[in-house]
């Protein structure tokens, strides 16, 4: 599996280390709200198909990446910066 | 008809003539009494346990594909009962005790082999954690041996043991782990089940469960609908799928791990052994080839393949423990879709939903805890609440804080 960093171009994926669901782990709700933070905590949609996944490039520019990508070919639709969410850097 | 050494003996002097289906293809029934979804070896062995514990014969096993096609024919057969949480290890435990007498019990050889399991330790700090988990074993009443390096030498005296990096210090050994024929477990239940009555549906995909005023009546099929009293689910790595027909939303997430065999060669290795400085665990089968695996890819995956540089990894691993082995060339390798859950530990609970079961979460472990999986999912299912053992794998702990989280990594799904 290759993935195309914005920044560095089409790289092997052991440059990068993945963490998971990035519309669940995006959510940050807020600590007070048990039933929302339970949510985003512990449970995932973990789709057969299209998943956006959190990827760092960690190896390479060190940015946070949204990866679209489906689960049951490894083929990658789409690759942005998560800060170009608006989010600000992920996790 | 029972297997034993006189119908090999009458069967061989017949030509074989009398050998008849392990079990039936039947059709459909329009109702029973419980459906499992999924003929894997936890849904095997649940309606195996419906049958013979509880008395529940009007029961199915319904599959998408064949039985014994999922994880139960891709993993590396480990099995052991070497947990340090309680509601692990009594589990577990008696999983192995179970082990110990199924092949009497469901009259079919899964060539069980309790060769020992062994995890080497590295470091001071690595053998401080391996008493502890050792001493917790035996305060449940699990076996447990700790070895210094000379014990550890005078059995696999091949390994590495000056390792620069990773001395080999010593390492905690069950001797009743083993190892067993994964494929021959599936048949084992499955036969064992259809004896007594519960139909294997294979070839049947479940498209959907239909969910009357909260509570589960059926499930929809792509060989009509069928109705149940009971819905137990048993899919692995499509839990979440299938759970999602329901509305449930799970603390699952999918993941591919890759497991591999060498070309076959003469006994060479006795035990499981398991490195403790990297993720890598190895056994020989009894055609000759070494079986051995290592960590999942840590992506989500559906696709029953994974890639390149674990192959790598893995292979690391495995010089770092046994150098020798870089002489063998890797035969073949495998993936498989691990219902990877949020604290590494099983869920076997009632849900939300009157009539629904859930049975998922195995991680990479699921193969050692088949007999127990079916044992405890069917006590859930038949008594409509959780049997002792498996009290703690509830599927609300996530929200009340009850974690049983034995690597203690935390909800990342991909470290545990």
């Amino acid at each position: 599996m290759r993935i195309r960093c914005p920044y560095c171009g089409e790289r092997s994926n052991d440059e990068f280390t993945v963490l998971g669901d990035a519309d669940a782990l995006m959510a940050h709700p807020s600590g007070d709200d048990a039933a929302a933070f339970y949510d985003y905590a512990y449970l995932r949609t973990n789709p057969a198909g299209q998943h956006r996944e959190l990827w760092y490039h960690a190896a390479g520019c060190r940015r946070w990446l949204v990866v679209t990508r489906d689960t049951r070919t490894h083929a990658i639709a789409d690759v942005t910066l998560a800060s170009a969410r608006g989010d600000g850097e992920a996790a | 008809m029972k297997y034993s050494i006189f119908a090999v003996l009458r069967e061989g002097l017949r030509g074989g003539k009398g050998w008849t289906p392990a079990w039936r293809e039947p059709e459909p029934k329009a109702h029973y009494d419980a459906v499992i979804v999924g003929g894997g070896g936890h849904g095997l062995a649940t309606a195996y346990y419906l049958a013979k514990e509880h008395g529940l014969t009007n029961v199915a096993v319904v599959e998408k594909g064949y039985i014994g096609s999922g994880n139960v024919g891709r993993n590396t057969t480990i099995i052991r009962s070497n947990y340090l949480l309680p509601d692990n290890t009594h589990f577990y435990e008696w999983s192995m005790k179970l082990w110990e007498g199924l092949e009497q019990d469901f009259n079919y050889n899964a060539m069980v082999s309790q060769r020992g399991v062994l995890n080497l330790y590295h470091s001071d700090a690595q053998r401080d954690a391996y008493v502890r988990r050792g001493n917790a074993m035996r305060l449940a009443g699990v076996d447990a041996e700790l070895l210094d390096t000379d014990g550890v030498r005078a059995m696999a005296p091949f390994l590495d043991f000056n390792n620069a990096r990773f001395p080999i210090q010593g390492g905690l050994l069950q001797r009743r782990g083993g190892t067993a024929r994964h494929d021959a477990v599936a048949w084992g239940f499955a036969r064992g089940a259809d004896s007594r009555g519960v139909d294997i549906l294979q070839n049947t995909e479940v498209t959907g469960i239909r969910v009357e005023a909260g509570r589960a009546v059926g499930v929809e099929t792509t060989r009509g609908f069928i109705r149940a009293g009971k819905i137990g689910l048993a899919c692995a790595g499509n839990s979440s799928r299938v759970a999602a027909m329901a509305g449930l939303r799970l603390p699952i997430e999918s993941h591919v791990l890759q497991a591999f065999v060498s070309e076959g060669i003469k006994p060479a290795i006795d035990q499981v052994i398991t490195f403790g400085a990297g993720h890598f665990y190895i056994s020989q089968s009894d055609k000759g080839g070494l079986v051995y695996g290592g960590d999942i890819d840590g992506y989500n995956s559906y696709a029953q393949r994974g890639n390149l540089y674990i192959i790598e990894d893995v292979h690391e691993a495995g010089m770092a423990l046994w150098p020798a082995i870089g002489r063998l060339r890797m035969l073949r390798h495998w993936g498989g879709v691990m219902d990877m859950s949020m604290d590494g530990s099983p869920i076997i609970d009632k849900t939300p939903i009157d009539g629904l079961y859930l049975n998922c979460g195995w991680c990479y472990g699921g193969f050692k805890a088949t007999p127990a999986s079916g044992w405890c999912f069917a006590h859930t299912i038949a008594r409509d609440a959780p049997h002792e053992l498996n009290a703690g794998f509830r599927l609300d702990r996530f929200a009340s804080g009850r974690l049983i989280d034995e690597k203690g990594a935390g909800a990342q799904p991909n470290l545990h």
